[in-house]
């Protein structure tokens, strides 16, 4: 079900108001609730943080509407805030970080299928093969060092073996600068899209850039280095994707559209109903949000919101398990290569490339040592054998 | 590299009040001396109320898995007609499949810690200590079998197995930093082998009550190793720790 953008005019802002004993309230289930359950918990803290530090810059670069920013990017810190919580303490960082590849995976494979602009498809297919080889590097560490299965967080719906080795996802800035969507062509779908992956892809970052130290196992922490850059990479591929023609307002509206079709799509999509009354009250804060920056947009801009978002939301994100597509995306596309904004063969890979990993991996790679002849197997490596006693 | 006596040496530790006596001095012209007669939090009472209040809602961490074929519940209902609550059974069973696979991998990392330190530790050899990373292999794969036998499903992570692997994070981290010594890594083999032993004294317990009688011979079994190791592990880290002692 699509959702009519203007007519719920949402929670007032006035109204978003929390208290501590609400924002930290019962987590989610580790071992119950369903894997997608906690892909679309890791996804929304991800949009919230994106919503967040965007304020934050704008309000670097515009004096006039300072206030309005603080004001909203109250809330939506404390939105962050409460749905990050909602990430039970069992997990591990490790654990954690297998759900956040699993987003990185599930959610990059639903956007590129619903993506209408074949460039920007491209670019998401060939971000997903990265991640999915990350996965396939992590859940090596997580059998390898702590003795635990990966899929007892995946569930069974995502695919743990080698995507785009990670020792060749190293490469030089220029070729993981693309083309930006054209902001007065693009379908508000293509937009937002973008935007949904670059904060995915940008909380990622930032978590292992976070966690990475807290390792004291030498090979979990050159992993998380090595990885942790990889998602700098992305980043910076996602975000060159939206067009910075766009007005601070513009990019102001398209952040709130975007939060409300994502909290639309969870709450279309969500199998706990504890949780999906939180996707509700998000949901009816982030329209709050939307009108309220339409009216400035008007105010400011004399232009028609509408125009810029549209009337009705796009069909919701399909948080399913996207496994067949992910393997013909493997067999299809695997040996691609950036070389600028472009995609090319494996060996029309720019030179600068090879001679930044060169260097990179010149003292050894993490992410083949740990996963040395690693194969997923259900329930560790540990138990392929029989007892011989 | 360093060596088990480098962690008892005399060195620039700060962390102490009388390393810098001037800056404790003036810390001390702001400190309450006197506990604030009329605060009430000194007994902890507010603390444990905020506590009790989430301990009284939480949900559990989680479920056990029913088994999954028909062939297996009639299995483990035929097999504990004697039991009420087969699950508890199988949770356990889960908890000691996860402790000794983590287990394994702790002894992987403690085996590099030993190959560099090794000459510190004269009266142990690396196959002393591949033999016990061994034998915890062979747990999981007993326990696995066991699992299976019930009819359950050895790969489902239940809530004890979760719990443990919580509960041994700190051990992994001592033991896989590669600034702890071969005395540091000891001791948390020594907290972990310790918690091992236990953990099948009620394994063994527990499927007595379930009638296994077989199974809890072979846990028995498993659990004579066990206290090898605690013998072992505690005997090295004693003797490491006793002649740092010694030494000047
Ligand atoms: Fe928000
Ligand atoms: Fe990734
Ligand atoms: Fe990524
Ligand atoms: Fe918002
Ligand atoms: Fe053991």
């Amino acid at each position: 079900m699509t959702l009519a953008l203007f007519e719920d005019r949402g929670t007032p802002l006035d109204r978003q108001r929390f208290t501590w004993r609400e924002l930290v309230g019962k987590p989610i289930s580790k071992l119950d609730d369903d894997a997608f359950t906690r892909v679309r918990v890791i996804l929304m803290n991800g949009i919230e943080n994106e919503a967040m530090r965007f304020l934050h810059a704008a309000a670097r670069f515009n004096g006039e509407l300072r206030v309005p920013f603080a004001e909203v990017r109250r809330v939506e810190h404390h939105q962050a805030t409460m749905v990050n919580w909602l990430l039970g303490p069992d997990h591990s960082p490790l654990e954690t970080t297998i759900g956040y590849e699993q987003v990185a995976i599930e959610v990059t494979a639903a956007l590129a299928q619903q993506e209408p602009d074949a460039y920007l498809a491209q670019n998401y297919r060939f971000g997903l093969l990265e991640d999915f080889d990350h996965m396939y590097r992590y859940s090596a560490l997580m059998d390898r060092l702590e003795g635990k299965d990966s899929n007892n967080i995946l569930q069974s719906y995502t695919d743990v073996m080698p995507g785009r080795p990670t020792v060749v996802e190293h490469r030089a800035p220029e070729n993981d600068v693309r083309r930006p969507f054209d902001r007065r062509t693009a379908a508000p779908i293509t937009k937002m899209n973008a935007l949904t992956l670059t904060a995915s892809e940008q909380q990622t970052h930032n978590y292992y850039l976070n966690i990475g130290p807290l390792f004291a196992d030498p090979v979990a922490r050159q992993l998380y280095a090595e990885i942790a850059s990889i998602e700098q990479q992305h980043v910076t591929q996602y975000e060159s994707l939206l067009d910075p023609s766009q007005s601070l307002l513009e990019n102001w509206l398209l952040h709130e559209a975007t939060e409300v079709y994502n909290y639309h799509s969870c709450v279309e999509t969500e199998t706990n109903p504890r949780i999906k009354a939180i996707w509700e009250r998000m949901l009816s804060y982030e329209l709050g949000h939307l009108h309220m920056v339409a009216e400035l947009f008007k105010q400011y801009e004399r232009r028609d919101p509408q125009e810029l978002v549209g009337e009705r939301l796009p069909t919701p994100i399909a948080f399913e398990s996207q496994r067949d597509f992910v393997r013909e995306t493997l067999a299809r596309e695997v040996d691609l290569r950036p070389s600028g904004a472009d995609f090319v063969s494996l060996e029309e890979e720019p030179q600068s490339s090879l001679d930044y990993r060169n260097h990179m991996n010149s003292e050894g790679s993490p992410s083949e040592i740990v996963a040395d002849g690693y194969a997923w197997h259900p329930g560790t490596e540990l138990t392929r054998q029989a007892a011989n006693f | 590299m360093q060596e088990s006596i480098d962690s008892t040496r005399l060195g620039t530790n700060r962390t102490g009040m009388q390393t810098s006596p001037a800056l404790s001095k003036e810390m001390m012209d702001n400190a309450q001396l006197e506990p604030n007669e009329t605060s009430a939090g000194l007994d902890g009472q507010a603390l444990a109320e905020m506590r009790a209040e989430y301990v009284r809602e939480a949900d559990p961490l989680g479920s056990i898995p029913p088994p999954a074929t028909a062939k297996g519940a009639l299995k483990s209902g035929m097999k504990m007609m004697t039991c009420s609550r087969p699950q508890a059974f199988i949770d356990k069973l889960s908890e000691r499949l996860a402790y000794e696979r983590a287990g394994t991998r702790l002894y992987e990392a403690a085996i590099t810690k030993f190959l560099e330190h090794s000459e510190e530790l004269p009266g142990a050899t690396v196959s002393d200590f591949t033999h016990i990373r061994d034998e915890e292999a062979a747990h999981a794969l007993l326990i696995k079998e066991c699992i299976e036998q019930l009819g359950a499903d050895p790969t489902a992570q239940t809530p004890s197995a979760a719990l443990v692997g919580i509960e041994t994070m700190g051990i992994l981290q001592a033991v896989t930093d590669p600034r702890t010594s071969l005395a540091h890594t000891l001791h948390a083999l020594l907290a972990a082998e310790l918690v091992d032993e236990a953990g099948w004294e009620t394994l063994i317990a527990l499927a007595e009550n379930m009638g296994q009688k077989d199974m809890a011979a072979r846990f028995r079994e498993a659990e004579q190793h066990e206290q090898e190791h605690i013998f072992k592990v505690r005997g090295w880290y004693e003797s490491l720790t006793l002649e740092s002692g010694q030494l000047v």
